[in-house]
């Protein structure tokens, strides 16, 4: 198997080049497209049979002031002909649309590695802004790097000159010129974009036709200008067999919920409030009603979840999206849905935080919020996706998990696995897990009064029947107040409360999770590098570099956080140090610690990007070589 | 934005809601829990009201749910024999529009206080009425906190002396009438707990809106507040108060002294506009003729006249209007949101596998 090492796999100086694997990274303006051209190439490279992953990258503001450092966007993706695990420490190419692009990007730009420029943006004025003194492209700065100056802009209109389109239009295609010469550089197929293109501005043929011609011309700019000596070409991944797609973590979890309602057979309900980086879900989720989807945008984060777990009550199976601040607002009513045990799924896509903290940078810093941020003993079963394709597969046992035990279940995605994309292997639906539920429809009372009790449980699952309006003979009254075990009567009994909060406990502990794997190819590691959520990516690339110069490293990666696998314990005993990287100040590792008394080293960073495999690696091979970090 | 006119056809509020054949009284609505409100509560009475009148409606009692949120009056679903939920402070109405729009066989009903409804869970009362989701809000003002002992409310008069305000409240009270209306509300109206008559009636009008329907009732809490609404009950005083609204009919209150000029229908006020600013006033019907009285019609779609109308009782209760303010069709919410998903539904199949896969697809060979 190759290696995540970059390995270039050169045929000679000039002609076509083979690489296994290349990292792109399209940097400029927020309005410049960097998100759409990023998000092209990736089809481009998913429709080729790469494997891929992306990192989109942008500011919290719609339009900051143009060309100034705050507004720069970029996209990353990282494509190869194996199975990659993350979007790339850092680009081969980093494509660069105006001087703030080239400031923001150029520090993550290795010696040798490609810079293409668009020279248009590079005059004084922009220089000054961002505070060049003189040009870097004219001085020595630069020279380690393989630059190509190219007049996008300029080119672009001169492209287009004869569709009689207005200058400003027609430099708005200038992303597409980019995207062309990247396709012709890199031999992609260009048939999707060409057909997305007309798709997309079905409705302005004219801007179709401008946006296609400016994509052929960056194209035939690298075909016939002779700047570009050398092209290259990633051969298709060997996954595993199947029918893939492209598909984002928000996309994954719109569709899981489409499908969960499908198996469920019950009406879906999304009571939601428009967040970044949650509001995509709605957005996808708002198109497929034929599904039986119900889409309420309510008036605030609480009304949100209120009205899905009013779903819930009825019968339906509800749903609420939302980031981390949303979650603070939504507690009350995750604690009625712990006490009144109806079924409700929670998302939350974790952000930068504290308060409105960095809305568009990820971090997983809401694992002890999901975890006890509610008053009173309110436990929640919590499941966490370790990337983008992962979201489908967590929804459903999320949704599982709900309608099983009669609870609120918190889904904690982040904003690299919402907005990030990979391949993904589609499931055959038939295959997807039954989720039919039973209604209570008969009195239930052991003493045989005839009377329905709602709180009465199973024996196995400790869930309580879900009696529904409508249903004759079953009117009982449910709330906030304690209950009376059994009969669900208002009991404010200390005794009593002391049996329910240890039986609510009970059901959540006792809910069924399978164990957690190890990977230790070597079967010989002395340190289990532990992870949960994205950090998937990052753990497991710097593991295999950890292995490929000799080294010997476990991994294992939780999907359920709580409960926790019923053989963690005895998993993290079995090794000598565990390191546990997290993008918070050490949440699982504090739980972990309290759990099961292990002396777990924490290694953590909150720069609202993603771990880089290479600096992982480093912390790995200096624990296994004795280093306390 | 274009906007698209939903067509639907105007229904009755109940519509959809499963009846019965089987007499039913009020016991058949009475739970088994015992009724803990304070000894003289006016919430009695307002049960004792709901319980009598739920039979008049032949409804599946198992299709009816009580949705409550926190407060005296919020303990209301535990007494009655429906299908019943006590939430949270302030969020009934979030939950019973979730509720709502996903079960157009039920008929909901949201129990509130002033401090429930208007003040931590003003926003979803205004949004529920914007919506027009197809809900009953009987809104409880005792202007005051009771569960909590004894704060002043957002319904308090400015200056009352409480346990939170000492030296009295400064806030601008609301009159939820006024408020409701602001929000566009297509259901509005008032009644007083202890006319058991015309809360009947007002809440025979609620049942059969479609749509959000608001009844402000005045609720007497004996024990932090008692006798905020004495004057309109003592007899000689409530005469001159109240201002009874009656559809078709011109406006006019008062005593029936058969005075010169009174009519038979009684009542030496009555109110009438004033034709240089447009609102409405209070007049002794002999000074101004009976010709001059406005005639009240809930129907109109203009909400300015009701708005008009609620400007007329303020904390003082020198003047209070009850009855139905405004009643008017509009969408409903829950019935538009179901129409689009059934438009859905027919217009394109719900095939699962073709949309999870999308239409980029690669195929790797085994």
């Amino acid at each position: 198997m190759s290696v995540d090492l970059g390995n270039d796999a050169s045929a000679g100086e000039t002609g076509i080049r083979k690489l296994d694997r290349v990292v792109i990274r399209f940097a400029g303006d927020s309005g410049d497209g960097m998100q759409l051209t990023g998000d092209r190439f990736t089809s481009e490279a998913a429709a080729f049979g790469n494997d891929l992953a992306t990192l989109p990258n942008f500011p919290a503001e719609i339009r900051a002031p143009q060309g100034t450092l705050p507004g720069v966007s970029s996209f990353q993706l990282h494509f190869a002909d194996y199975d990659i695990l993350t979007p790339g420490d850092r680009p081969d190419v980093l494509v660069a649309m105006n001087p703030a692009a080239l400031k923001a990007n150029v520090g993550d730009l290795p010696a040798g590695g490609i810079l293409i420029v668009n020279t248009d943006e590079f005059t004084k004025r922009n220089l000054t802004k961002v505070g060049y003194d003189a040009n870097p492209l004219e001085g020595d700065s630069l020279e380690a790097f393989s630059v190509h100056e190219v007049a996008m802009a300029t080119l672009t209109q001169g492209a287009l000159t004869e569709t009689g389109l207005g200058k400003k239009d027609a430099e708005r295609c200038k992303n597409m010129f980019a995207l062309g010469l990247l396709s012709w550089m890199y031999h992609r197929p260009t048939e999707g974009t060409e057909r997305f293109l007309r798709e997309k501005f079905a409705k302005n043929t004219a801007i179709a036709e401008a946006n296609v011609l400016a994509f052929r011309a960056g194209w035939n700019y690298g075909e016939t200008t002779e700047a570009f000596a050398v092209t290259y070409e990633v051969a298709p991944a060997k996954l595993a067999s199947g029918t893939y797609r492209q598909i984002t973590g928000n996309t994954a979890l719109a569709y899981g919920i489409v499908a969960a309602g499908q198996r469920s057979g019950l009406p879906v309900l999304l009571g939601t409030y428009p967040i970044t980086p949650a509001s995509d879900i709605l957005h996808e989720l708002s198109k497929h009603k034929n599904f039986g989807v119900t889409t309420l945008q309510a008036e605030d984060e609480i009304a949100g979840i209120g009205a899905a777990l009013g779903a819930s009550y009825g019968g339906a199976l509800g749903m609420t999206t939302t980031s981390g601040p949303g979650i603070a607002l939504k507690s009350e009513t995750i604690g009625l849905a712990v006490m009144t045990e109806l079924p409700l799924v929670i998302i939350d896509v974790q952000r930068g935080g504290p308060s409105t903290g960095l809305p568009t940078k990820t971090e997983q810093a809401d694992l002890l919020q999901a975890m006890f941020g509610r008053n009173g003993e309110a436990p929640v079963p919590i499941v966490a996706p370790r990337s983008p394709a992962d979201c489908f597969a967590v929804l459903i046992d999320a949704v599982r998990i709900a309608l099983t035990y009669r609870t609120p279940v918190l889904v904690l995605s982040d904003g690299a696995i919402a907005n990030g994309s990979e391949p993904w292997l589609i499931p055959d639906v038939t295959t997807l897990p039954d989720l039919s539920v039973t209604f209570a429809t008969e009195p239930n009372a052991p003493d045989g009064s005839g009377e329905f009790w709602p709180y009465l449980r199973d024996p196995q699952t400790l869930a309580r029947p879900w009696a529904v309006p409508g249903t004759p003979g079953l009117q009982h009254r449910i709330g906030g107040l304690e209950k009376q075990d059994g009969r669900g009567s208002i009991s404010y009994d200390g005794d009593n409360h002391d049996k329910m909060v240890r039986l609510r406990a009970a059901k959540i502990a006792g809910i069924t999770v399978p164990d957690v794997e190890v990977d230790d190819p070597s079967g010989d590691a002395t340190v289990l590098a532990l992870g949960w959520g994205s950090t998937f990516g990052p753990i497991g690339a710097a593991a295999r570099r950890v292995r490929a110069g000799g080294g010997s490293i476990a991994t294992a990666h939780l999907r359920h956080l709580n409960p926790l696998p019923a053989n963690l314990g005895e998993v993290l005993r079995r090794y000598q140090r565990v390191v546990i990287p997290e993008m918070n100040l050490g949440q699982l590792a504090m739980i972990l610690r309290a759990t099961y008394l292990v002396d777990a080293i924490s290694y953590t960073k909150v720069a609202g990007l993603p771990f880089k495999a290479e600096e992982l690696q480093g912390v790995f091979t200096d624990i296994i070589e004795g280093g306390a970090l | 934005m274009t906007t698209i006119d939903l067509g639907l056809p105007s229904i009755g509020g109940l519509d959809g809601v499963p009846t019965t054949d089987d007499k039913q009284s009020a016991k058949d609505y009475k739970s088994d829990q015992e009724v803990r409100w304070c000894p003289g509560c006016g919430d009695y009475a307002v049960l004792a009201a709901v319980q009598s009148f739920m039979p008049t409606l032949g409804l599946k009692r198992e299709n009816i749910v009580f949705v409550s949120g926190i407060g005296c009056s919020s303990r209301f679903p535990y007494y009655m024999d429906t299908y019943g939920v006590h939430s949270i402070h302030g969020r009934a109405p979030a939950f019973a529009t979730g509720l709502a729009v996903s079960r157009p066989d039920l008929s909901v009903w949201v129990v509130t206080g002033d401090g429930d409804a208007l003040s931590i869970g003003g926003n979803h009362l205004i949004h529920s009425l914007r919506r027009n989701v197809n809900l009953k809000i009987l809104l409880f003002n005792n202007r005051i906190y009771g569960l909590t002992k004894g704060q002043y409310s957002p319904t308090s008069e400015t200056g009352k002396i409480t346990k939170s305000t000492p030296m009295g409240s400064l806030d601008n009270p609301f009159n939820p009438v006024s408020l409701a209306l602001g929000a566009e509300a297509t259901f509005v109206a008032r009644a007083i707990d202890s006319d058991r008559k015309q809360l009947t009636e007002v809440l025979g009008a609620a049942a059969a809106h479609r749509g959000t329907a608001l009844v402000e009732i005045y609720q007497n809490c004996p024990i932090f507040n008692d006798g905020a609404f004495d004057v309109l009950k003592e007899a000689g005083e409530r005469e001159r108060r109240i201002i009874p609204l009656r559809h078709g009919q011109p406006i006019r209150f008062g005593a029936r002294d058969g005075s010169a000029g009174s009519g038979d229908e009684g009542g030496e006020y009555g109110v009438t506009r004033d034709p240089n600013t447009g609102s409405l006033q209070v007049r002794k019907v002999t000074e101004v003729g009976e010709s001059a009285l406005v005639v009240h019609d809930a129907s109109l779609a203009d909400p300015s006249y009701a708005f008009a109308l609620s400007r007329l009782t303020d904390t003082t209760l020198a003047h209070t209007v009850t009855g139905v303010f405004r009643s008017v069709d509009r969408s409903t919410y829950d019935d538009a949101a179901r129409a689009q998903v059934q438009e859905a539904k027919d217009s394109r199949p719900a095939d699962l596998q073709a949309l999870i896969n999308g239409k980029d697809t690669w195929t790797v060979a085994g």
